[in-house]
């Protein structure tokens, strides 16, 4: 028969010695191999005394960075939203009013800012994105909940504490190579702020 | 009848009982264990040291369970069900001689509760028994998987009695006694039983795999097609006691297999540095326990080795193989009894 391939094989259909039929040895050999694995290193971790270590391109909970002094990065530009593929960003923009500038950096801000869990494929295509440094993916685990509603993580869960000791590193994130990527133009987004100024 | 031989009796009964309740309940903590080593897990580990206290927890769990009989049951039938199964599965113990006997002011104390001269006669017929405690829970139950666990139950129980029962009369030719003491007694040093048995041992032991439902002979319970089994439509305690007779048989059927073929209470060399009988007769039962409980893990090692049997594999095996096999064992042991005697 002519083939298409030379990886088909003929199939044989073998006859069973006799001691093979007797399946007593082959049931020795099965008993042995499992016994052997009685003193295999165990694969598990016990998870709350040890904890396993992620890997350093791990991608978790999101946190939307402040400035040096305080102050929200996020313009609400709108472009993670854009980006995301599983369309969980959601965010209604303000404007800033005079006294505010120690809260925001920019004079547009996000007034809500919503990310659906749920729908969050943890891709990390926001950060990539976003022009301001504001989101990134950190290495958190976003913890269980028992209502859907729950996992619409809003701006209070999501910026980072304003005291200089209870913000969230992401330098893990934020290397040299990332800032380099960002300044690429052939990149899409950052051709679309080529040159012109945000509203 | 004197006071003292009651007492010694109802003493020796208790902690016969005891100790089968007690072993049945860390056999299923040691099940959990052994699967997960064998898995390369670890296995219960919180409810104290080494998870040690997981089989209690289990246990107030079972009791906590809220209890469900279902209104289209038969409602005796289904409470009947396993307290047949618990029962038989704890009178088997009274005729297993765990050790020789203790001399505690000249009297002597067997340590046996009940030394009956047709012991194994008595063994096979509450076996037997065992068989309805599953039949009847599923049966009363009425829903077709219980049914057809149930069904399978029995007609695999009854299938492998027949072999066990042949593959035990070449050794009751052999030992010439149906006292179970007796065959205990007779293999003094090495002269086990399995050395003059070995077919009639693998056969025993394979039938003893099939008769306490075991896998890879656990098609009662199937769960891959039958939910649960025979015992689909019970919860809380009803379910433990089921769940907790199979353990028990397991225990059983391991002092049964250690004491036929594997010298029970005896053990080799130790008589020639121990003279004391009564130390000897406490070593003697640590010994016995130390095989049952080789022979326990021994059920739990074959479990997470060999599938489960199709069925009919299993009746292939258990009228065309060890059928015959064990009638060629009778004889063969004729034959070997004519011409070495």
């Amino acid at each position: 028969m002519l083939t298409l391939t030379n990886r088909s094989k003929v199939v044989v259909k073998k006859q069973m010695t006799f001691w093979e039929k007797l399946y007593i040895p082959a049931i020795l050999g099965g008993l042995r191999i499992t016994f052997s694995h009685f003193f295999k290193k165990k694969a598990t971790i016990s998870y709350p005394e040890v904890q396993r270590e992620f890997a350093p391109v791990y991608r978790g909970q999101h946190v939307l960075k402040r400035d040096e002094n305080g102050a929200e990065r996020c313009t609400s530009c709108g472009l993670c939203a854009v980006a995301c593929p599983a369309e969980a960003i959601t965010m209604t923009s303000a404007e800033r009013k005079p006294g505010e500038e120690n809260l925001y950096r920019e004079e547009k801000y996000a007034a809500t800012y919503e990310i659906n869990m749920l729908r969050c494929i943890f891709c990390g295509l926001c950060e990539e994105a976003c022009p301001k440094e504001a989101i990134f993916l950190t290495d958190r685990i976003v913890p269980s909940a028992d209502l859907r509603k729950n996992f619409v993580y809003g701006k209070n869960k999501l910026v980072e504490p304003i005291e200089k000791e209870k913000r969230i590193s992401v330098a893990r994130r934020q290397t040299e190579d990332v800032s380099e990527f960002k300044k690429q133009p052939n990149v899409a987004h950052n051709k679309l702020f080529e040159g012109k100024k945000l509203k | 009848m004197e006071m003292s031989f009651i007492i010694y009796k109802l003493i020796l009964a208790t902690c016969v009982f005891g100790a089968s309740l007690f072993v049945a309940m860390y056999s299923t903590y040691a099940e959990r264990k052994v699967a997960a080593f064998l898995q390369d897990r670890i296995g219960p580990n919180r409810a104290g040291p080494f998870g040690i206290l997981q089989p209690l927890a289990d246990g107030v769990k079972m009791f906590m369970k809220e209890e469900i009989i279902p209104n289209v049951s038969n409602k005796f039938l289904f409470l009947l069900g396993p307290s047949i199964a618990m029962l038989t599965a704890l009178m088997t113990g009274a005729v297993i001689p765990w050790g020789t006997s203790l001399t505690i002011n000249g009297t002597d104390y067997p340590l046996q509760v009940t030394d009956i001269n047709i012991g194994i006669l008595y063994l096979f017929g509450v076996v037997s028994i065992g068989v309805y405690g599953i039949m009847i829970g599923g049966w009363a139950s009425n829903n077709k998987y219980s049914l057809l666990g149930a069904l399978r139950a029995s007609s695999q129980m009854i299938s492998y009695e027949l072999a066990m029962g042949l593959s035990i009369i070449a050794l009751v030719m052999m030992t010439g006694t149906l006292s179970v003491r007796e065959i205990a007694a007779q293999q003094t040093g090495w002269h086990w039983n399995v050395i003059y048995q070995p077919l009639g041992f693998l056969i025993f032991l394979i039938c003893a795999f099939a008769e306490t439902n075991r896998a890879p002979f656990d098609l009662a319970e199937c769960e891959s097609e039958l939910v649960g089994g025979y015992h689909t439509e019970y919860s809380s305690m009803k379910l433990g006691f089921y769940l907790f007779a199979e353990y028990i048989n397991m225990f059983i059927s391991s002092a049964i297999i250690a004491t036929f073929y594997f010298g029970g209470y005896n053990m080799p060399l130790i008589g020639r540095f121990v003279t004391n009988p009564n130390t000897l007769a406490m070593l003697g039962t640590m010994f016995l326990f130390l095989k049952i409980f080789f022979f326990i893990f021994f059920y739990m090692w074959i479990r997470w080795t060999i599938p489960r049997f199709r069925y009919d594999q299993l009746m292939h095996l258990g009228w065309k193989i060890l059928i015959p096999l064990a009638i060629a064992n009778i004889i063969f042991t004729g034959f070997g009894m004519y011409f070495f005697n």
